[in-house]
């Protein structure tokens, strides 16, 4: 009796860890499916702006020559390499040094948090709004559509950082951590396009 | 009756465990159950597709007579836009993402969806944005105006002034729809490709879930551009930005891109799960293989790429320039291709075959021959001359509701009778459903034919009055409408009998070849006691294969 007991614990044991890698298989195999998705809202975004920029005639707001680009460059470059900072958290996540983890992720959402506040800046040099013409329309939005993600980008990694505390969170799979730093990639794959669309072709 | 062989079943099995089921209060709870949820999509939206045919009914009530005498003319102007909106985002969407949730993991051997909390999110989005969506009536300025495409400049004028208006909820409704839709897509996707049966190869793959594949994959592709055109329509409406305000130097044209990308596209999504659900039902009800299965797989997915870059033929008399109109002329002639195959397909498949007329095959033959009606008519339209003459007219409105009603409804309807024995376990009255498909096919023609010669005559769309010389016409399509309305009627006299006292049917009452059939019914939770392993290809008529190992195969398989 005990030892029948014994081994349908065993199987069922084996069972749910089987099943619990699977199901973190899935949410990875379905997370990529949800980013590329995504993808195509910035894809619509970006014809738009093409669109607009090739066919309209006051395409600048009056007074209004053009876009300062210093700064935004040197948040494109903090963003871009906050990329492989979060890859380095990745890494010592893999190796069980939490603390390094920890100290990377912390890291990330510093270069990440320094774009946003960068941007508010920016923002608040500007003499055009939203309302005003297509260029307004349309910088702000995308703009500030990223910035969501951004921000989004953020809270997920606080929320990695909050959980990393837990103890035998790691347990069962790191795929929250996988995911949170597969959408910054994405964020910042996305940046450099729209940095291109918007900074760079003026 | 006499043609159906109902297995004598002993006792009825609807208890999956004792206690737990067949008990309706769990139809109501925050379950996580794909069958659950199935069902829960399904009998939401056919609540909402009485609504959405209540809305028509009195707009046909509106055009028995040429002049707008029935109800106002703004009220007119939302009974249309709402009549579209409710029956595309909460009838048919969700009633055939409901219809795929039941069935795909059945069909593929796994024990729930992938992500089943998501799945419950995405259901319970749909009551709200039916709410939404019912709300904007009583707003002041009344619901939206601006039809289902809600195109600008109408869409964005804001006579109230007022943030809360029907546009903005409408806009909001089908922005939930559109995430819910989302969500359910990455859903789908991934328990096609991850969750299979041991064995279940893809060209093991029943074609119904191939189908739901090809859908689901527009959905991913389609839904965000729409979603990016809808946010500039809102922040247009809303914030008083110019995307598509050609007064501040927008373009609205830019936004029938927008909208047409998904919504052309859109149109796959409904009617390739009532593809799928012909290619299923036709065989069990011939007793023979599905004709060319791989070509017929195959061609859903062909469908998805090429319906991707057709939509400009919605905008042939949008000022689209020439070369343009050529260009997408040409790809929407190439749809018919697949299309066709499936339709070769099909026919190849009962030829010859032991036809049974049971109420799911009736309505899968009705809807493939309306099917061929509607793709006639859909070259038409495809071609640069003719769309540019009968634009905007009933033609148009003929050729769609031939689409969506001629075909995708048959398709859900004999879906919804084929897997009913399945879902409930009982069998359904074949006589009630005879006399159902027989209303509805004549309720079609006499509705939706009309239609067209009144196109050609040149009756606009969206409109509560007309010139008398449009009344003969007028007159058949409306009595055709009420007819149809009818018609629901026995269908809804027969699942609500036959759920409650329904003959008990067994398993597998069609004798039919499939994984579904293999598991009780209704199916216990999580689906199967052991995943089997598949060892053939699907639609194994008068093969004499077996589908799944059995339990001495699948341990001497295991051995080495």
């Amino acid at each position: 009796m005990t030892v029948e007991r014994a081994i349908a614990n065993q199987t069922e044991a084996r069972i749910r860890q089987e099943q619990a890698h699977e199901s973190a298989e899935n949410s990875k195999f379905g997370f990529i499916v949800f980013l590329l998705s995504e993808t195509m809202i910035f894809l619509g975004l970006f014809a738009g702006y093409i669109t607009y920029k090739t066919t309209t005639t006051d395409w600048y707001p009056a007074g209004v020559t053009g876009l300062e680009t210093r700064e935004p460059l040197m948040n494109t470059i903090v963003l871009v390499s906050s990329s492989f900072v979060i890859y380095v958290a990745e890494r010592y996540l893999h190796d069980r040094k939490l603390w390094g983890f920890r100290i990377f992720l912390l890291a990330t959402m510093a270069m990440g948090g320094y774009f946003l506040w960068g941007q508010a800046v920016e923002w608040r040099g500007l003499t055009f709004g939203f309302t005003d013409g297509l260029f307004g329309g349309t910088f702000y939005l995308l703009t500030g559509f990223h910035g969501l993600h951004v921000l989004t980008g953020i809270l997920l990694q606080s929320l990695m950082l909050g959980r990393s505390f837990i103890p035998g969170n790691y347990e069962s799979g790191m795929f929250g951590v996988e995911a949170t730093s597969l959408f910054w990639h994405f964020v910042d794959v996305i940046w450099i396009v729209l940095y291109t669309l918007i900074y760079v072709w003026q | 009756m006499a043609n159906i062989s109902l297995e004598p079943t002993p006792s009825i099995s609807a208890q999956p465990y004792p206690g737990a089921p067949d008990n309706w209060r769990r139809f109501f709870t925050f379950s996580t159950d794909h069958k659950v949820i199935g069902i829960q999509y399904i009998v939401t939206s056919f609540f909402f597709f009485l609504v959405g045919g209540t809305f028509a009914m009195i707009m046909r009530g509106e055009l028995i007579t040429p002049d707008a005498d029935l109800v106002d003319r703004t009220v007119y102007n939302a009974l249309f836009t709402m009549h579209g909106s409710v029956m595309l985002f909460l009838w048919t969407f969700p009633v055939l993402v409901g219809i795929g949730n039941y069935l795909v993991p059945l069909m593929i051997g796994a024990r729930d969806m992938a992500f089943p909390r998501l799945n419950a999110v995405s259901f319970w989005m749909i009551p709200i944005v039916g709410i939404l969506m019912m709300v904007s009536f009583l707003v002041p300025g009344g619901a939206s105006q601006s039809g289902w495409w809600a195109y600008p400049p109408v869409s964005i004028q804001n006579p109230t002034g007022n943030l809360i208006n029907g546009q903005f909820l409408w806009l909001l409704a089908v922005a939930l729809s559109g995430i819910s839709s989302i969500m359910g897509a990455v859903n789908f996707v991934t328990t096609i490709f991850k969750m299979r049966a041991p064995g279940m190869t893809w060209f093991r793959t029943p074609a119904f879930v191939w189908s739901v594949l090809a859908a689901q994959l527009i959905q991913l592709y389609g839904l965000p551009v729409l979603t990016a055109g809808a946010v500039m329509l809102l922040s247009d409406l809303s914030f008083g930005t110019s995307f598509f305000a050609p007064e501040r130097g927008g373009n609205p044209i830019l936004y029938q891109h927008f909208f047409w990308f998904y919504s052309h596209p859109a149109v796959y999504v409904m009617v390739l799960p009532a593809f799928g659900m012909f290619s299923e039902i036709l065989p069990v009800h011939a007793r023979k293989p599905l004709f060319g299965y791989r070509v017929v797989a195959v061609s859903s997915i062909l469908i998805t790429l090429i319906s991707g870059v057709v939509w400009v033929h919605h905008m042939y008399a949008s000022a689209t320039p020439g070369w343009m109109r050529m260009l997408f002329m040409v790809t929407t002639m190439l749809v018919a291709v697949p299309s066709g195959i499936k339709v070769f397909a099909w026919v190849a498949t009962i030829w010859g075959g032991k036809i049974r007329l049971t109420t799911p095959m009736l309505f899968a033959l009705g809807g493939i021959i309306n099917w061929v009606f509607a793709g006639v008519t859909g070259i038409f339209l495809g071609s640069v001359p003719i769309d540019i003459h009968v634009n905007n007219t009933y033609f148009v409105v003929g050729h769609f509701h031939y689409v969506l009603y001629g075909v995708i409804v048959f398709g859900i309807f004999g879906g919804i009778y084929h897997w009913f024995p399945k879902i409930t376990g009982r069998m359904y009255y074949e006589g009630l459903g005879k006399l159902h498909f027989v209303l509805t096919f004549a309720g079609t023609f006499l509705i939706f034919l009309p239609m067209h010669p009144l196109g050609l005559m040149g009756m606009p769309r969206r409109v509560a009055s007309y010139d008398p010389e449009f009344a003969y016409w007028n007159v058949v399509a409306s009595l055709g409408g009420f007819l149809l309305g009818m018609a629901t009627l026995p269908f809804i006299l027969n699942m609500v009998s036959a759920w409650i006292r329904g003959e008990p049917a067994g398993n597998n009452p069609w004798r039919a070849y499939g994984l579904e059939w293999l598991t009780s019914s209704p199916p216990p939770v999580e689906n199967f006691e052991e995943i089997p392993t598949v060892i053939s290809p699907p639609y194994g008529y008068g093969q004499d294969q077996p589908l799944i190992a059995t339990n001495e195969h699948q341990e001497a398989t295991q051995v080495p």
